[in-house]
Formats: structure tokens, C-alpha cells, sequence
């Protein structure tokens, strides 16, 4: 990472990340982690990269391993850069009672990619993820923070041409205009 | 038509909003609450016969009871928010909706409690529902409802959300607590409990969302009145998420006791099976528990109706019966592959263990690949006696209850549908065909 792009929150995240870190007893500010690597994910593009794990554990006072076992638990962090809009698709049993399995291939077959992967134009990451508490509106998927319900391949389509056509992609389930105190 | 203790005003418009939460009763009961002596509200949740909602069912006033109170520390309550049991979704439409009644719960748990803070730990996921809590608990503090001296009583107390990162055993009580800590959600070995040591080591108490909601009413009308609505041990309402092959598929709010089958067919709940097809099973409580064939769900192996109840949901142990569990009624109908449904639910736990015990980080791994393999069309027969002597290994032998409830779907689909499992195996030829879910209704011929 050179000097001209530093790894650093804006003073408004930076705002939020100390009021959050606040929320927690004296010396007990890692629990601010989880909420600060979403945060992070948005901030810095989608992905959490080395650097940018490094820089929250500076901000926790923790040691960086503290930082990458957690990312590295967690599903919802990306270890690796990802598309544009990444889009969910819920496959667990209630979802994939209701089509789910046709969703995905759709998807796959429209996007050329397969599952887990990224469209050469960076525009796009398809992920199967398991049960977002959407059964009774199954078949679903998210994209940011947003779920999309009932699914049909028209809404998908719909969905798709929406994420092309978005200025801010929703590449983070934290909204960037999210990103103050 | 029940009784509705939570969902009544679910429909007003604006309700999520605090001063029309306020128009419809919110926060009168916490008023009623700080007049009250904190162990006079913890006698009233106990009278109540209210049972934790997430899924275990454990009597809240008593586990409010084991709460350690040494001097000088602080306890805590958390608020589980972190519903991932695949299909529930009754927290997530509560919170969405009703931010308030859920502020309203914690205030008075912690009340009851002696909890200077508090959390709710919600599911990263839920992040649009996670700034829907923050939005709320802003306004209850601008209105004097929470912070310093609330509603002029003296009493000092703070609410916080937090959010999780993707991880369904972080619903585990004390994988819960590691995580608001700040840690991998790795469950701990219990005892101590969290009860004596919970978050940053002080007295903690984990409740669900619907518990806690469920306070509300039980402390405006009385334990006593809560008390007498549902059936025996299961008292009060519970909250039903409704998914499958159902033609009104939601959040029910019944009144425990239900008839099941009144609950699957009548208008007023799910309205019968789509397509007018046969219902063929259903996972009553969440994927964890049993799975029954319909005539066993409908009704007890002495032919009298199933209810909605933790204790007839139960009838029969595991030969029979099923749990309530979280509420997640997932339907399935006369086409539907149990052995593809089960793989979906293994490929979860898999995907979910989360490594520290060795009979559910392999096991689960290995359930899937057999099952898999079954689907391919390459299984044997003793491939299922292998999948059965598998969840056998797991049951009972691992930290948490993640092992268990990988191992209960594995042992009721056996049990009840072998022979579908044998058929998987006898004839892979007719295994695509086989392969039924439903499809959706407009796929392109090459999808078809």
C-alpha cells in the first residue's frame, strides 16, 4: 500500500469506531471487533486485506492475529477482494425447498461465473450462504444489506440490471452512508 | 381467533416509531416495572411459566433466579438476536417491526436483573434490522427512557446492539458471550455457567428475543394471566414461523395448545399445503429437531391430535415425537426428496461446526459426504447404516448442542424414511428424477 492511499477511516468513521469502542466496560474495547470489521469491509472496498486488519488491531490496541482469527471465523468477512455487488443466495433446506437450486444455476448461467466467483468485469461475486431468516419468503437472496424475497427469474433480472446501473454499489452489508457517529 | 400478547398492534402504521409505540401502551409497562421490587418482577416472570423461546425451552424466571449477584460486580443481560436456525424468522420480523417492545423487554429484564448495561446481540446479516435497534434505542434515550434517571426513577441504565459477523453457533448461549467478547464463537465448557460466569467474566443472563418481549405482557397483566393461556407446562403464546410448501407461509402468534393440524389447514394460519398437494413431513421446531411423517405430526401414536406444545410436540421421545424447539415450522409436501433436504441441513452444520470438538467438526463433514454421495447415485446400503452409526458418534459428545442438532435430523430421516433412503440406493437410475423440490413456476425450457 503506498503513502498516497494510507490505510485510514474517514474522521466521521473514525468518530463512530471511538463511540462504539465506548459501548463496552474500560479495557474491554476488542469487543468493538466485529461491528469495526464490518465497518472496515466498507470503508476499504469490500475485502478485508492484511494491511487493513492491521489497522483495526492498531485501533483496538490488540495484536493483529487477535484480528485475523476472528475475520477468519466469521463468514461474513471477505479474506479475499471481491466484486462490486456481492450477491447472497440463501441454500439452506427452507430456501432450497422453494426453488433456491434453480436461482443459483440461473444466476450462474447469466453471470458466467459459478459459484464463489467474480465476473471478469469485477462487477459481480456470487455466493451460496446458508439460513438469513427468510424462509417464509423463500426463495431469497441479499445484496448489501438488502434482502430481496420471493424470488422469481424476472426479479432476478430486475435485481441485476439495478446493481449495473447503481453508482454506490452495495459492496458491504455495513451502508457506507452508515459510515458515522 | 388466540390471543395476541405480542403481534396486536404488529399492523398499526408507524409502530416501529416511538411515539405511536407510546399511543398503543408501549413503555406504560415500564413505568409499572419501576414501581415494582426487582424481585417482585422476577416472581412474576417465574408465575408465568414462560420458557425460553430460541429453541431450549428452559424456564426464564428460573434461569432469572441463578443469576449470581455478588457485591461490587456488574451483571449483564444479552439479548440473543442471533437467529440463524434455518426456518426462523420470527425475531427478525418482531425486531424489524417492533424495535420498541424489544427496548422495552431489556429495560425491564435488566430492572429485574440489576443490569447497569446491557446488550443485544444481533446477527451481522440482520445489519438493516441492526440500525433499526440503534435508531430506536436513540430515540428511547432522547425521550428519558434509557440513560441517566429514566422517566425521573433514579435508576441509571444503558442499552447497546451489537452486531455478529456470520456464524450460526454464535445463537449458543456461550459461544455468544466469546463473541460479544470479541472472539472466535467458540462454545465454552460449562460449568461455570453464565449465570455466575458470563461476559468479561460477570453474572450474565442470555435470553431470546421473543423471552424477552415476552416480558411485557407478562408484567402489565400478571404472571397469574399469563399463565392461564396455553396448555399444562406451556404456557402463554408462542411465535410460529411458518415456511415450505405452505400456502400462507409467515409469523403466527398462537396460543400454545393449537391442534397442529388446525395450525396447518385452517384459514387462519397456514391455510393447507400449496398446490392442494399431500403434506408428507415437517420439522416442527427449527432443522434441528426431528423430522415426522405427516400422519405422526399430526397426530400422537395413540391417535389423539398433536398440539402445538412443548410437551405434545414431544409425545413419544424420539420414536414418535419431535420438539417445539425455536418455532421454525418448515412443511413439506408429497414430492419432496427427504434425502436432498437432509443433505441441505448437514451441508449446514457442516459449514456451521465450529471446529473445537472432533466428533462434530469430522462427523458433520463426513454426514454430508455420504449423504452426497447417496444422491449421486453411488451409495450403498451400508452407507446409511454408516450414516446412522455416525450421528450415534455425535449425540451427547461435544461441547455445545450443535452436535446434537446435527445428529437428530440424520437419526429422524432414517428412522422415519428408510425406505426412501434404500430406494436412493436400489435405483440411482430414477435419482434425477427424484431429485423433487418445488420449481419455480416460469423456468426456461433449458432449465426445465
Amino acid at each position: 500500500m503506498s503513502d498516497s492511499n494510507p490505510i485510514k477511516f474517514s474522521d466521521e468513521a473514525l468518530a463512530l469506531v471511538h463511540k462504539i469502542i465506548a459501548r463496552y466496560p474500560e479495557g474491554r474495547q476488542k469487543s468493538a471487533i466485529l461491528p469495526v470489521l464490518h465497518m472496515a469491509q466498507a470503508e476499504f472496498g469490500g475485502w478485508l486485506s492484511a494491511p487493513v486488519m492491521d489497522y483495526v488491531a492498531g485501533l483496538l490496541s490488540i495484536q493483529p492475529i487477535e484480528v485475523y482469527e476472528v475475520a477468519s471465523f466469521y463468514t461474513m468477512f471477505n479474506l479475499k477482494p471481491v466484486g462490486k455487488c456481492v450477491i447472497e443466495v440463501c441454500r439452506t433446506g427452507p430456501c432450497w425447498l422453494m426453488g433456491a437450486e434453480d436461482i443459483v444455476q440461473y444466476m450462474e448461467k447469466k453471470l458466467g461465473i459459478r459459484e464463489g466467483e467474480t465476473t471478469a468485469d469485477g462487477m459481480f461475486t456470487l455466493k451460496t450462504v446458508e439460513c438469513l431468516a427468510s424462509c417464509g419468503t423463500a426463495p431469497m437472496l441479499q445484496i448489501g444489506e438488502t434482502y430481496h424475497e420471493k424470488l422469481t427469474l424476472e426479479k432476478v433480472d430486475s435485481i441485476l440490471d439495478t446493481c449495473r446501473r447503481e453508482v454506490v454499489t452495495p459492496v458491504s452489508h455495513w451502508r457506507k452512508d452508515k459510515l458515522k457517529a | 381467533m388466540g390471543r395476541k400478547l405480542l403481534t396486536q398492534h404488529i399492523d398499526v402504521p408507524g409502530i416501529r416509531q416511538l411515539n405511536t409505540y407510546r399511543q398503543h401502551g408501549g413503555y406504560e409497562t415500564l413505568k409499572k416495572a419501576l414501581t415494582m421490587k426487582p424481585d417482585d418482577i422476577v416472581e412474576e416472570v417465574k408465575k408465568s411459566g414462560l420458557r425460553g423461546r430460541g429453541g431450549a425451552g428452559f424456564p426464564t424466571g428460573m434461569k432469572w433466579g441463578f443469576l449470581a449477584k455478588p457485591e461490587g460486580v456488574p451483571r449483564y443481560l444479552v439479548c440473543n438476536a442471533d437467529e440463524s436456525e434455518p426456518g426462523t424468522f420470527k425475531d427478525r420480523y418482531m425486531m424489524e417491526r417492533l424495535p420498541h417492545l424489544l427496548i422495552e423487554g431489556m429495560a425491564i429484564g435488566s430492572l429485574a436483573l440489576g443490569c447497569r448495561t446491557s446488550y443485544i446481540y444481533i446477527r451481522g446479516e440482520l445489519m438493516y434490522v441492526f440500525h433499526i435497534l440503534q435508531e430506536a434505542i436513540d430515540e428511547a434515550y432522547a425521550a428519558g427512557l434509557l440513560g441517566k434517571n429514566i422517566l425521573g426513577s433514579g435508576w441509571d441504565f444503558d442499552l447497546h446492539v451489537h452486531c455478529g459477523g456470520g456464524a450460526y453457533i454464535c445463537g449458543e448461549e456461550t459461544a455468544l458471550i466469546e463473541s460479544l467478547e470479541g472472539k472466535r464463537g467458540n462454545p465454552r465448557i460449562k460449568p461455570p455457567f453464565p449465570a455466575i460466569k458470563g461476559v468479561w467474566d460477570c453474572p450474565t443472563v442470555v435470553n431470546n428475543v421473543e423471552s424477552i418481549m415476552a416480558v411485557v405482557p407478562i408484567i402489565r397483566d400478571g404472571g397469574d394471566a399469563y399463565a392461564q393461556i396455553g396448555v399444562g407446562k406451556s404456557t402463554g403464546t408462542k411465535l410460529i414461523s411458518a415456511c415450505g410448501h405452505l400456502k400462507k407461509p409467515g409469523v403466527y402468534e398462537i396460543e400454545l395448545g393449537l391442534p397442529v393440524e388446525e395450525f396447518i389447514y385452517s384459514d387462519e394460519y397456514c391455510g393447507g399445503i400449496r398446490n392442494d398437494k399431500k403434506l408428507k413431513a415437517v420439522v416442527a421446531g427449527g432443522s434441528s429437531v426431528p423430522i415426522l411423517p405427516a400422519e405422526l405430526i399430526l397426530k400422537l401414536a395413540n391417535g389423539e391430535p398433536r398440539l402445538m406444545s412443548y410437551e405434545s410436540l414431544a409425545d413419544g421421545g424420539f420414536a414418535s415425537g419431535t420438539m417445539l424447539g425455536s418455532g421454525g415450522f418448515i412443511a413439506m409436501d408429497e414430492d419432496t426428496s427427504i434425502v436432498k433436504n437432509l443433505w441441505t441441513f448437514t451441508r449446514f452444520y457442516h459449514h456451521e461446526s465450529c471446529g473445537q470438538c472432533s466428533p462434530c467438526r469430522e462427523g458433520t463433514g463426513w454426514m454430508e459426504k455420504i449423504l452426497h454421495k447417496i444422491l449421486d447415485g453411488h451409495g450403498t446400503l451400508a452407507d446409511v447404516d454408516l450414516l446412522w452409526e455416525i450421528q450415534s458418534k455425535i449425540e451427547g459428545k461435544t461441547i455445545c448442542p450443535l452436535g446434537d442438532a446435527a445428529a437428530w435430523p440424520v437419526a429422524s430421516a432414517i428412522r422415519h424414511f428408510r425406505a426412501e433412503f434404500e430406494e436412493y440406493v436400489k435405483n440411482p437410475s430414477a435419482i434425477r428424477r427424484d431429485h423433487h423440490y418445488y420449481r419455480l413456476n416460469n423456468l426456461s425450457p433449458e432449465f426445465a
